[in-house]
């Protein structure tokens, strides 16, 4: 049976709403970049390997590559340019920024949504594959330095910003109330705390 | 006119301060705009389309079916496109590597060749009718095979001569009390930067603009500029951020094709290259194959080394991974043999990537150092600090600073090295067994000719105008601070632009030169700027502007053997049942002279760093010999270490001044990943007692290595 | 990618008329791989079928005390529901060590199910693969398969699945429900996967057009001490190299009941059924474990480059069943 292949839809994106004549094979990504200007969600690799794309769908974090912009229509999207409160930024936002949680800035997008989504998943219960007890008894795990590297792994950074990503993480998260027991005794010894007590 | 009003006295110095990066905030927000997110009016995409054989001549290109696809502009091959000249030495002091001139011959030397571009309206239908475009082949027998005997192997010159020997090898080693002769391998690895290739060209008012992602916009001028016969000043090449290059982002057929595209289209012409067309495009650090043969007395003190590297290139130009030039500052000898030979295979071109040479080298050596200490049973610090030169062993020039023994003591103290038991295989935690390792790290301290512009405002302000492109690695924040300091202003009054060729020639980010070369373009045009504002004469409203140019500074450095230098610590976890390798921890410390902004510094340390995690671990490019390309050519095929992978790890610097030195700064973009795999695989030996010689230390492999036995 | 028609289908016999007979079109879940394969050229669909917002979203108990999970549901909603982790904890295990937290929030269970193999062959169209062209031929056996099958392959395809919550279902004896045009079906996961043969091709035992709406565990209190541990070659966001899902329930010193399955060797995921019958029944020791994990074994055929799965396979059952011993006597 023929059908069109192209569709006339809206997308609600950071609150506004854009209508836009589509080709089915466009993904939410490249409408986002090409056809709205919205460039902050980047093209790492198209193919759902790197997270650099990552968006807020209904408030959970997605990769906009992998996802056909026509299926997207009804759904709330959020991306990077979407988290500020005017100059106020998010607290990922500042934590990655203070904490110099990037280098190249390529990936930083993604890792910034990547981070607000662990975040809410975490303080919805959710578990991690490095999470011991899994029991929902047992209760959200702390959200550790190495539950979050878990949970960002799916976010790529080849610059191997990974340090200060994962220490902004814990820092936005304790400002949520997380108990993150990100302990000083994870350094290798105490002086080498020093130079990390920087911006 | 307005009073000068540069701050005297001079305020707190900016350099040595952290800062956050000055486009920061740009970056967090996603407003900051890399190469493809420039929009433009009337914008066409080209979609490149490959060769799917190794060896061979193009037959015949059926480009009509293709034209009639809808939204179709044009296509491009090797029958229609412009012509380029390609008879030229380009900035890197070699004549272009052919991939990059694009369509201009029948011939494939490898697969993953550029044979067309497709242009359209869009680019989901430039990618459709790309892939539908049928090209026809005469298919030839192709050679990927690196492993294996080469007897066409050899010798080859770089920015090193390829080989270096002093001294009667054979008698030294039958002279040692210990021997250790060793072979170690290494695989391909790709750059793999977040940000895929992308330029967009177009013809405006005369002249060619190209925006693009590039490590240098001087260096893709010049070869855009030789390639279509142009004059170099009505081409210009923007790049205001990049999203990492580590070596891969020089001139590719990219960009060439998007202003052939431009060219006959006379439209904007943006091409963007696929990850998987990366693997082929992008260049790549080759394989190598390395023998280390070390002779010593019994105290552990060196009578012969000798360091062989082989690595490959392709059958249409000429590069060379010079592993074995790590020895010539490292370690001396009384016999010392280097050489570093390569084969030519249908494969593309490899190119440099991040620590070329050092990477691969300094694992080879550094591994066989460690050997070297097992069958001394001398401790692996101990044995280099034996073995420290007075002067290059093979040049025989004094060094400008070498505190190799200060970043030991240091890492040794930090990381608790002096408890360390160094028999293998005892230390357990559950099903991991633990070990340490350790390794010594240089790179080379350059700097090369470039200019800047610098410009007082009435108000106060200056503003830097250099073509210097910033990677990732912060070296616009760093030019901002060295800027303020030498102006004796606070950061807050400099404004630094960069990535842009009309600011004129400067030299690239590369060889971990260019916040060294920037630097020193910049403070030397702070200091002429502040001669002129001395005069009292007052600045007009277009402010006062000076420029500079280093050629003769940087021509009058006493020669010296300058380098950074480091010492690697690297604690790991193996589980010999299940081939599981995981580092637990890591310590790098480095003497890299002046650290200009701490806050970035220790990114570009700890990125180097796990970059050889990830060199250590993960990353190999499979090649399939049958079709001679790769298989598994994306990011989860090609395993790049995730935050997973990352322990906390650590890295920091000791003071190393070199006060005969004009700007004292030394480059951190690639001491981080030397040594580090050789750490790390000197830690598994700990951990087990077995010695992987062979990289990626894969899980097959510490299967098939076994238990250590009891 | 070629051009494709578009429709959301609100409910399943909707969506299964949507589909239709048409062979050359495909039902659109959370898009994690059918949009990926689509880019690469694997799948060139001229008609989706968007069913991710039909009403197949719960995860509910059954009447027997076993769990139906609908098709729709997200892997990671999935892995966070409380009955799961409470039941069938090596499930979420399997499920949370599955790709990224952004494709898990996509993903759906009905998807997971149906995703296609990742070698590298298969997934490059300019190379032969007799999975994706049937006859031209299956590079992996000569050329690059280290992380190829060592159990069930033929000389027609070496291909590995890639699910990991597959393992863990199989181990638990799900049981696969779909809607045809004919009315509703239901096939175990054992015999919802085909054996390669010579039609590496033909994948599942599904009729076409068929709609997959679901699954059902029956209630299984072994499940409740259960583990899934996956090996790969690097710590995160990566595919199996060997995988296990496992449940033990000992009583006396003796193995009363057992589930093994196991990932990453074989064209589907491999209920280890000989590794369960020297189990049952055995002293639950180390000896048992690893008579176990050898009786599995003996049936496999590695390739030149594969070998080191057998050692790992073996290390990795005797490993998992030794710890969920040692959880029970705690």
């Amino acid at each position: 049976m023929p059908s069109s292949t192209s569709s006339v839809i809206t997308l609600k994106i950071n609150g506004e709403k854009y209508t836009l004549p589509v080709d089915h094979r466009t993904t939410l990504l490249d409408a986002l970049r090409e056809r709205l200007d919205l460039t902050g969600p980047k093209k790492g690799c198209d193919q759902g390997q790197c997270g650099a794309c990552t968006v807020l769908l209904d408030g959970r974090r997605a990769v906009a590559c992998l996802q056909l912009a026509v299926a997207a229509e009804g759904r709330e999207i959020t991306t990077v340019e979407g988290l500020a409160d005017g100059e106020q930024l998010h607290p990922v936002q500042q934590a990655f920024l203070d904490l110099d949680g990037f280098q190249c800035g390529y990936c930083t997008p993604g890792q910034i949504c990547s981070a607000i989504g662990v975040i809410q998943e975490h303080a919805a219960g959710w578990p991690s594959a490095v999470t011991d007890d899994l029991r929902p008894e047992a209760g959200p795990p702390p959200l550790t330095a190495d539950e979050i590297r878990e949970r960002m792994s799916g976010n790529l950074c080849r610059c191997g910003a990974y340090v200060s990503i994962v220490e902004a993480v814990a820092r936005a998260a304790a400002g949520t109330g997380t108990r993150t027991d990100t302990a000083p005794a994870a350094r290798i010894s105490p002086e080498a705390g020093t130079k990390e007590a920087v911006a | 006119m307005t009073a000068v009003t540069t701050g005297t006295p001079t305020p707190t110095p900016s350099v040595g301060t952290a800062h956050t990066r000055v486009e920061g905030r740009d970056k967090v927000t996603g407003a900051a705009r890399y190469a493809g997110e420039i929009p433009f009016a009337d914008l066409a995409h080209g979609w490149l389309v490959l060769s799917t054989v190794a060896r061979g001549r193009i037959r015949s290109v059926e480009t009509a079916p293709v034209l009639a696809m809808p939204g179709v502009l044009a296509v491009l091959d090797h029958r229609n496109a412009p012509r380029v000249e390609t008879d030229y030495t380009g900035l890197m002091g070699s004549k272009p590597d052919p991939t990059c001139a694009v369509f201009q011959h029948d011939r494939v030397p490898h697969l993953g060749w550029p044979v067309a571009l497709v242009v359209a309206e869009t680019s989901e239908q430039a990618r459709e009718a790309a892939e539908a475009l049928v090209v026809h082949y005469e298919q030839q027998p192709h050679d990927v095979d690196f492993t294996g005997e080469h007897p066409d192997a050899y010798p080859l010159d770089s920015h090193m001569p390829a080989v270096t020997e002093k001294g009667d090898l054979d008698a030294e080693l039958a002279a040692s009390a210990v021997v250790v002769d060793a072979e170690y391998t290494t695989p391909e690895e790709h750059h793999n930067p977040m940000e895929p290739h992308a330029a967009t060209a177009r013809w405006d008012g005369g002249r060619l603009e190209v925006i693009d992602s590039n490590q240098g916009a001087t260096w893709v001028v010049g070869e855009l500029a030789s390639l279509f016969s142009l004059d170099p000043a009505s081409v210009r090449v923007r790049s205001e951020h990049v999203g990492g290059g580590f070596g891969s982002k020089g001139v590719r057929a990219h960009q060439v094709a998007a202003v052939m595209a431009a060219t006959v289209l006379q439209r904007p012409v943006r091409v963007v290259l696929t990850r998987r067309q990366m693997f082929s495009l992008a260049g790549y650090r080759s394989p190598t194959t390395q023998r280390v043969r070390l002779g010593a007395d019994a105290d552990g003190r060196l009578r012969a080394l000798e360091h062989r590297s082989l690595s490959l290139t392709s059958t249409v130009h000429e590069f060379i991974e010079p592993s074995a030039g790590v020895a010539r500052v490292m370690y001396d000898a009384d016999a010392h043999h280097t050489a570093n030979r390569v084969v030519r295979l249908d494969v593309p071109t490899p190119t440099w990537m991040r620590a070329p040479g050092e990477a691969p080298g300094s694992f080879a050596l550094e591994a066989a150092l460690d050997e070297l200490a097992e069958k001394c049973g001398i401790d692996p610090i101990d044995l280099r600090l034996r073995n420290e030169p007075d002067k290059g062993p093979v040049s025989g020039l004094p060094f400008a600073g070498r505190n190799l023994p200060a970043c030991f003591r240091e890492g040794a103290r930090r990381f608790g090295w002096a408890d360390r038991d160094p028999r293998p295989g005892l230390r357990r935690d559950g099903r991991w067994l633990l070990g340490t390792g350790t390794a010594a790290a240089s790179f080379g301290a350059g700097a090369a000719p470039s200019t800047a512009t610098l410009t007082a405002h009435p108000d106060g302000t200056f503003t830097v105008r250099i073509a210097a492109a910033d990677i990732g690695t912060g070296a616009r924040t760093a030019l901002t601070l060295v800027a303020a300091d030498a102006l004796r202003v606070p950061p807050e009054r400099v404004q630094v632009r960069i990535g842009d060729s009309d600011f004129g020639p400067a030299m690239i980010a590369g060889g971990s030169m260019g916040t060294r070369s920037w630097a020193w373009a910049v403070t030397t045009a702070a200091g002429e700027l502040l001669d002129r504002l001395a005069l009292g004469t007052g600045i007009p409203p277009e402010g006062i502007t000076v420029r500079s140019d280093t050629t003769a500074a940087i021509g009058a450095l006493a020669p010296a053997e300058r380098h950074s230098f480091g010492a690697q610590f690297a604690e790991v976890a193996v589980d010999t049942a299940t081939g599981e390798v995981r580092v637990r921890r890591m310590l790098g410390i480095f003497a890299a002279g002046r650290i200009v902004n701490p806050l970035t510094a220790r990114g570009q340390f700890l990125g180097g760093m796990i970059w050889g995690i990830s060199m250590a671990l993960h990353e190999e490019a499979v090649r399939d010999r049958a079709s001679g390309g790769h298989v598994g050519a994306d990011l989860a095929g090609y395993h790049v270490a995730t935050h997973a992978d990352v322990p906390h790890i650590e890295a920091d610097w000791i003071d190393d001044p070199d006060p005969r030195d004009p700007v004292g700064i030394k480059g951190i973009g690639e001491i981080g990943i030397v040594g580090a795999a050789a750490a790390i695989a000197n830690a598994v030996w700990h951990a087990t007692g077995v010695r992987h010689r062979s990289l990626p230390i894969r899980p097959d492999r510490v299967i098939l290595a076994g238990a250590p036995s009891a | 990618m070629r051009e494709f028609g578009y429709q959301r289908a609100s409910d399943v016999a909707g969506a299964v008329a949507l589909l239709g007979a048409d062979p050359d079109a495909r039902f659109l879940g959370g898009g994690t791989n059918l949009v990926d394969l689509m880019k690469t050229g694997v799948e060139r669909p001229a008609r989706l079928v968007d069913v991710r917002e039909l009403p197949l979203d719960r995860v509910e108990m059954t009447a027997v005390g076993g769990l139906r999970i609908g098709a729709t549901v997200t892997n990671g909603d999935l892995a966070a529901h409380p009955e799961v982790r409470r039941r069938y904890p090596a499930l979420a295990q399997a499920v949370l060590a599955g790709a990224s937290g952004q494709l898990r929030n996509m993903a759906t269970v009905g998807g997971n199910l149906l995703q296609r193999t990742r070698c590298g062959y298969f997934t490059d169209v300019t190379k032969p693969c007799n999975k994706r062209v049937p006859g031209s031929g299956c590079p992996a056996v000569a050329g690059e398969h280290h992380n190829h099958a060592i159990l069930g392959a033929s000389d027609h395809c070496v291909a590995v699945h890639p699910s990991d919550m597959a393992v863990a279902l199989t181990a638990f004896d799900a049981v696969v429900h779909f809607e045809t045009a004919n009315g509703p079906g239901e096939l175990p996961l054992a015999e919802f996967y085909l054996p390669v043969a010579d039609t590496p091709h033909r994948e599942t035992a599904l009729p076409p057009g068929a709609l997959v709406t679901g699954i059902t565990l029956p209630p299984a209190p072994t499940a409740a001490n259960s583990r899934y541990r996956k090996v790969r070659e690097r710590a995160s966001y990566a595919f199996a190299i060997g995988s296990v899902a496992a449940a033990l329930d000992i009583r006396d010193g003796v193995v009363r009941d057992v589930r093994l399955a196991l990932g990453a060797v074989a064209s589907r995921p491999w209920r280890a059924v000989e590794a369960e019958r020297v189990l049952t029944g055995a002293p639950a020791d180390a000896e048992t474990y690893a008579a176990a994990a050898d009786a599995e074994l003996t049936a496999a055929r590695p390739l030149p480059h594969n070998g080191y799965k057998v050692t790992l396979m073996r290390n990795l059952m005797v490993a998992v069943l030794t710890e969920l011993a040692e959880e029970a006597a705690r």
